[in-house]
């Protein structure tokens, strides 16, 4: 696969229409989306978040990922010359009726998160019973 | 500003806006080579010494080099990206490739005192200042 060249990308602050309670910003992270014949990949770059800091969560068809930064080593620090900012992430999908709800799975390994959408097995779910 | 991160829930909020207070300040001046084909790197002062924290997700830690060598740093490593070759792509935003990384600091580092860490995608780099470029107090007589 043709790879780009790898640029600064200023991180994008999180738009959205429900209103958040806390003062903090969140982040959008940037994301693939590949699907092969039996599952659709989310890869996310969420740097600074550790495996216990994420939360993948399926509510109706909303695929929410949240993932909250470590802050621990940042104490007494001052910054000095700054390129991008620290947050925590999150970002929603919309999941078709071709994902096995139950078989979605996650993992996050060096700040990159894959949550992997197995498709509905097509013969288990077009069968229908005719009595 | 330097952070006190004593709530945490303001922690977050407080580190933000003084990172936001320092946003592309001048202190390194132009002295970051190779701006727009890199890392995001930001740089914090903890007493005598530097912190630079760079946020490298998806990197092995083995496709990771940090050199010091006088007063710079450079930063060099190998992002790559591999999905099969049959699958289609939906989206694609993440980027990956090559960077290579030169920053000039104000000030001389102790080679042997650096430490490199790598966690979660985020790399820190530990420069402590060099021993003669502390500064002294002078004694007025």
């Amino acid at each position: 696969m043709a790879e780009r060249e790898m640029e600064v990308q200023e991180k994008q602050e999180l738009e959205t229409s429900e209103e958040r309670t806390e003062a903090a910003r969140y982040f959008r992270p940037y994301t693939d989306i590949h699907e092969s014949t039996d599952t659709i990949t989310v890869t996310m770059d969420m740097p600074g978040v550790d495996k216990k800091d994420v939360d993948v969560k399926l509510e109706k068809d909303v695929l929410t990922i949240t993932g909250h930064v470590d802050l621990t080593g940042y104490e007494g620090l001052e910054p000095v010359y700054t390129e991008y900012n620290v947050g925590n992430y999150v970002r929603s999908f919309t999941i078709s009726n071709e994902v096995d709800r139950d078989a979605i799975s996650a993992k996050i390994d060096n700040g990159v998160l894959t949550v992997s959408l197995p498709k509905v097995k097509e013969a288990a779910a077009r069968r229908i019973t005719v009595n | 500003m330097v952070m006190r991160i004593a709530d945490p829930f303001s922690a977050l909020r407080a580190l933000q806006r003084a990172v936001d207070e320092r946003r592309l300040s001048d202190w390194l001046g132009s002295a970051t080579s190779g701006y727009g084909a890199s890392p995001p790197v930001n740089v914090f002062r903890k007493g005598d010494d530097l912190i630079l924290v760079a946020e490298i997700p998806g990197v092995d830690k083995k496709d990771l080099d940090v050199r010091v060598k006088g007063n710079e740093v450079r930063l060099t490593g190998k992002k790559s990206i591999d999905y099969a070759d049959d699958v289609s792509i939906h989206r694609r935003e993440r980027v990956a490739g090559d960077f290579d990384r030169t920053l000039t600091l104000r000030m001389e580092i102790d080679p042997d005192g650096v430490e490199a860490e790598y966690r979660n995608g985020v790399l820190k780099v530990f420069l402590p200042r060099a021993e003669k470029a502390k500064p002294r107090t002078v004694e007025i007589n």
